[in-house]
């Protein structure tokens, strides 16, 4: 039973990141699921900065890391593979982030309810006793969550049918 | 109306110091001196496709920009976030997202800011961001600090 979880997880891991438009977009990678944890990490990116003058990356940045990194240990936490929604998410900032260095988020699912997981997560650059970021977050399970949500072939077509966005220039 | 014209492109010139803001299209629209900035849709900020669902990430990031815009308006060194609490009334669905950032409290160092998020109306707003920011001048001179101190020995 727990390894087949297990098994149903790290299948399904790689994916919930690939085929988040966003997490792509910011250049997001899997590193490692288990059962109420979830590991990702973000390169270093010119276009993520968030200070052209100090070359920092953008604090919003890490908020979408530690977002998918705590959802994707969400989503580990519960018995029954359900996507989820964030209800709400605290971050502190310790300090910039490291220009050039690549940030690694750790999350963990400590509690989860039938419907609700809290999950706290810290990002740093390898050492995590020197966090750049740390997190604590709540997610709940969609009311509309269909487990179809993770068929890689679903969601690769649900990215291909969606809106396009607006041209640039209109109505601006 | 100069004055508009001059918050205008004063507030794209800080934009322009965000790369990130600048990648997900981020724009003001500025009417005297209240500062909206609009998150354009694209596809690239989704993070549910088979909902449909806006990236609670871009949307966070978004406000977090809405803030720093808010409080750099005064000039100076960029605003840093200390701490951040976001939560998520509604699903954002794929289509133009705005926000508007009421600085709560302006101390010598840190300042308080509540920004509020909305799609179809400013009644129904579908995220919340209230935090702490270091402020221009103690910004700066944290850097000031911080910049030659390259290693945890040299503190």
């Amino acid at each position: 039973m727990h390894e087949e979880k297990l098994k149903r997880l790290w299948d399904m891991a790689p994916m919930f990141v690939e085929g988040t438009p966003h997490a792509k977009f910011l250049g997001i990678k899997f590193v490692a699921v288990d059962i109420a944890r979830a590991t990702l990490s973000l390169p270093y990116d010119k276009k993520l900065i968030g200070n052209a003058e100090t070359k920092v990356l953008h604090g919003g940045v890490l908020t979408a890391l530690l977002d998918q990194a705590s959802g994707l240990a969400a989503v580990s936490s519960f018995d029954e593979m359900l996507p989820v929604a964030t209800l709400d998410l605290r971050i502190d900032y310790m300090r910039a982030a490291t220009p050039g260095k690549t940030i690694i988020a750790e999350a963990h699912a400590y509690k989860s309810t039938r419907h609700i997981a809290f999950v706290r997560a810290v990002a740093h650059e390898g050492d995590a006793d020197d966090p750049v970021a740390t997190s604590q977050a709540s997610f709940m399970t969609t009311a509309s969550g269909k487990k179809m949500s993770f068929n890689p072939l679903e969601r690769t077509k649900a990215v291909q049918d969606l809106p396009a966005a607006r041209k640039s220039g209109d109505a601006k | 109306m100069s004055d508009q014209i001059n918050t205008k492109d004063h507030i794209m010139a800080a934009l322009a110091r965000l790369p990130y803001a600048e990648e997900l299209g981020i724009y003001p629209l500025v009417m005297g001196d209240e500062l909206t900035l609009v998150l354009p849709y694209a596809p690239h900020i989704i993070g549910n496709p088979m909902l449909k669902a806006l990236h609670g990430g871009a949307v966070g990031a978004f406000l977090e920009t809405t803030a720093i815009i808010q409080l750099g308006l005064n000039g100076g060194t960029l605003p840093k976030p200390i701490g951040i609490n976001i939560d998520y009334l509604r699903r954002g669905k794929p289509q133009d997202t705005y926000a508007r950032a009421i600085v709560a409290r302006q101390g010598s160092r840190v300042a308080n800011v509540r920004v509020k998020a909305w799609q179809d109306s400013v009644t129904s707003p579908i995220t919340i961001l209230h935090g702490n920011f270091l402020t221009a001048h103690a910004a700066k001179e944290d850097v000031s600090k911080e910049e030659p101190v390259k290693t945890k020995a040299g503190k």
